[in-house]
């Protein structure tokens, strides 16, 4: 039993090392995505574009302006005196926020009522506008402490700490799921072609008189891909790692067992869309439609799935990657172990056994 | 003049005549761009509301129970653990159950009663940066009120938030997928079928009747902007009526405006159709070449401003990033051609060099 399906990978193995575009998707292509939109990924709020209208003219209303620009995350585009500039800055986009200080700002800062500072948002994206009112709030709480009084209950001072992530770069959280993305769509396209394209060219029906069990034939198919979409996923998080500064604060064991079971539920849903299509054609199709769009949207790489509507938040239960990218991030982020992730664990392997055990029957009945 | 017009209206007919007899037309039409619609528009929130939060209160007395409440009452929180010690909030943070927690010492009251400043510890979550710095802003304007209520001076911020007063990510996101949705199915249709004729053969056939290549390809696209506009027709009410994304502009201009981007991705179909040989790598080259850098490099979802020069220079070539100004400046500014020129000019020199690229190769395959 053991020797058909070692017959079958080798042959398979052969197949494989001919076909170079296969090779080159497989091999290649999680890397260069991986390179590409790497970069390109991040909900960091960095260089929001600020204008200040300054209608107090004081040391104490430059101060205030400052300690904006200082704080690193607001470029200044614009810098006036006179209000009715802002609604046009905002409409065209070429300002995000405009920080409005009106007069009497510096005479106010002395007495008992509190200076008060105006900042106008384009609520248009409504998660870069939520930070920068938090960035905001902070840095006014910075600028002008509240002055202690006599007889006055002592004001609350946070002691913010973040952890796992302590400046909060929103890479290490993203490329995770990007790695998770890109082996996803790989692995199952690899595959969906496999069992097709014999089908295709007529060779399937030849493996129906050898002595060759479905299973045999199943797992021989998917080992050779096995062992590349590992190779590439090893590439693909030591990039991580070392271009994206994604730490590795968990077991590489861990790691390494969580990742195969996430692959090898890439292999058989491509095995078993491979043995549900007809054509290469179809199968193809499938696996770009099946993979791309639900990994991006429901696996929780990009959008928060506790967000979504009970509904949409039931569907997510079946894309595999949502799984992967709960054990992932513990992992590397967090540095849990199984009994933090381990139902995610448990979700992967159902997942895998299930298309398997789908694809194995699919073709015990075409055989 | 009159008779170009006729013999483009002969191809039109006929194009139009072959679109309707294929049978998978209407679903992949009408059904599948709702549908798409319906799930992108609810899974694509970035909203963070309800940010789990533990807290630990060392201090129990009524003032550290009154800074509580104003934790508890807050539509920003959900309570999800009250525990006894600091080290019990680790785990919470570690299985993901809290993404706040807040820990206020022992002492407090006694701190306050003094009018000394009561430090407070706050510990956020950071593997989601987002949902960190976000959940982190909140708990940081809820200390700040408890300060001004102590001690009423210092420099208050009045935010001041335009556009989309409830910071609801969905008016942000839904006009973005409209724009996804209308370049998909332009593109990928019109690419599809122009790789099918050539598969087929009869785009030789074309080459016998006396039309001119750019007469066969207008023949051949309008369709598919009809096509477009439709698209456009099915998914507005959706859009307008069942997310309810204010449309703030004039609905004539947002339909206008969709053209100069449909010229740009029926470009890159007839583009992508004359360099693939089958409909296979059509679908690839479409979706990994075309389709992914839009997503990702069109500042649908993620900000430009982020990314690196050389990334942000590369975005100027993505049709989507102008067209995604454009619809979120229709919909939420109410912007006209006033401000959107810039992008409308834009779309329509892309379009023009795509489509000028494209027409080069078509004409130059089919002589």
């Amino acid at each position: 039993m053991i020797r058909r399906t070692l017959a079958v990978a080798l042959k398979e193995f052969l197949q494989l090392r001919r076909d170079w575009r296969t090779l080159l998707a497989l091999l290649g292509m999680p890397v260069v995505l991986l390179l590409i939109y790497g970069f390109a990924l991040s909900f960091d709020v960095r260089h929001v574009r600020l204008a200040v209208v300054d209608l107090d003219g004081t040391r104490a209303a430059r101060e205030v302006e400052r300690a904006f620009l200082h704080s690193g995350y607001f470029d200044l585009v614009h810098r006036g005196t006179d209000l009715r500039a802002v609604d046009g800055l905002l409409d065209s986009g070429r300002a995000q926020a405009a920080l409005v200080i009106p007069a009497g700002h510096a005479a106010a800062a002395g007495t008992q009522r509190a200076a008060t500072l105006q900042l106008v948002l384009d609520g248009s994206d409504s998660q870069m506008a939520t930070t920068v009112l938090a960035y905001a709030r902070q840095i006014t709480a910075a600028v002008a402490p509240a002055p202690r009084q006599r007889g006055a209950a002592g004001p609350p001072v946070p002691r913010p700490l973040v952890w796992y992530n302590p400046d909060l770069a929103s890479s290490r959280f993203l490329v995770p799921g990007l790695v998770a993305f890109i082996l996803m769509v790989t692995t199952v396209i690899a595959t969906a072609l496999a069992v097709v394209r014999e089908k295709e060219r007529g060779t399937w029906e030849s493996l129906r008189a050898t002595p060759l069990q479905a299973l045999e034939l199943l797992v021989g198919k998917t080992l050779p891909y096995l062992v590349l979409s590992a190779a590439a996923a090893a590439g693909a998080l030591l990039l991580a790692h070392l271009l994206f500064q994604v730490p590795l604060r968990g077991s590489l064991l861990w790691l390494a067992l969580v990742t195969l079971l996430f692959l090898l539920g890439g292999l058989g849903w491509g095995v078993l869309l491979s043995t549900l299509a007809d054509t290469q054609q179809v199968a193809f199709q499938a696996a770009l439609f099946t993979t791309m769009l639900p990994t991006l949207l429901l696996s929780g790489f990009i959008f928060p799935i506790s967000s979504m509507p009970p509904l949409i938040q039931a569907i997510t239960h079946i894309v595999p990657a949502r799984y992967f990218l709960v054990a992932l991030r513990g992992i590397v982020l967090k540095g849990t172990g199984p009994e933090v992730w381990g139902a995610d664990m448990v979700g992967l392997a159902v997942f895998a056994a299930a298309v398997l055990a789908l694809a194995t029957v699919r073709t015990v009945r075409s055989l | 003049m009159r008779q170009t017009l006729r013999t483009l209206g002969r191809i039109l007919v006929k194009e139009l005549l072959q679109l309707r007899r294929d049978p998978k037309i209407l679903p992949i039409l009408f059904v599948a761009p709702v549908f798409q619609l319906l799930i992108l528009g609810y899974a694509a929130t970035t909203d963070i509301r309800r940010v789990e939060l533990a807290v630990a209160d060392l201090d129990r007395t009524p003032a550290s129970r009154r800074l509580l409440e104003r934790f508890t009452a807050s539509p920003s929180f959900r309570l999800v653990a009250t525990v006894d010690s600091q080290d019990q909030l680790g785990p919470l943070l570690d299985r993901g159950e809290a993404r706040l927690a807040l820990t206020i010492p022992a002492g407090f009251a006694a701190r306050q009663v003094e009018g000394l400043p009561t430090p407070v510890q706050l510990l956020a979550d950071g593997s989601d940066a987002a949902a960190g710095t976000i959940g982190l802003g909140y708990a940081l304007g809820t200390l700040q009120l408890a300060a001004q209520d102590a001690a009423p001076a210092g420099v208050e911020l009045r935010p001041k938030v335009l556009y989309n007063p409830e910071l609801v990510s969905r008016n942000f996101m839904v006009p973005g997928v409209l724009a996804m949705i209308i370049m998909v199915m332009t593109m990928i249709l019109t690419a599809m079928a122009l790789v099918r004729e050539r598969e087929l053969g009869t785009m030789e056939q074309l080459l016998v009747t006396p039309l001119t290549p750019g007469q066969i390809i207008l023949g051949k696209l309008l369709p598919y902007a009809l096509v477009g506009l439709v698209e456009i027709l099915t998914a507005l009410p959706i859009v307008l009526l069942y997310f309810r994304v204010p449309l703030r502009g004039s609905l004539l201009l947002l339909l206008v405006l969709c053209l100069p981007f449909m010229l740009c991705t029926l470009g890159l179909g007839l583009l992508v159709s004359t360099l693939s040989h089958t409909q296979q790598q059509a679908m690839m080259l479409a979706a990994f070449v075309f389709m992914l850098p839009q997503i990702y490099l069109s500042g649908f979802v993620f900000p430009i401003q982020n990314m690196p020069t050389p990334f942000q220079w590369a975005t100027y070539l993505v049709p989507l990033r102008y067209f995604v100004v454009i619809l979120r400046g229709v919909f939420l500014k109410g912007v006209g051609l006033d401000v959107l020129w810039p992008q409308v000019a834009a779309l329509l020199l892309l379009g023009t060099v795509i489509l000028a690229a494209a027409r080069a190769r078509f004409a130059r395959q089919l002589g």
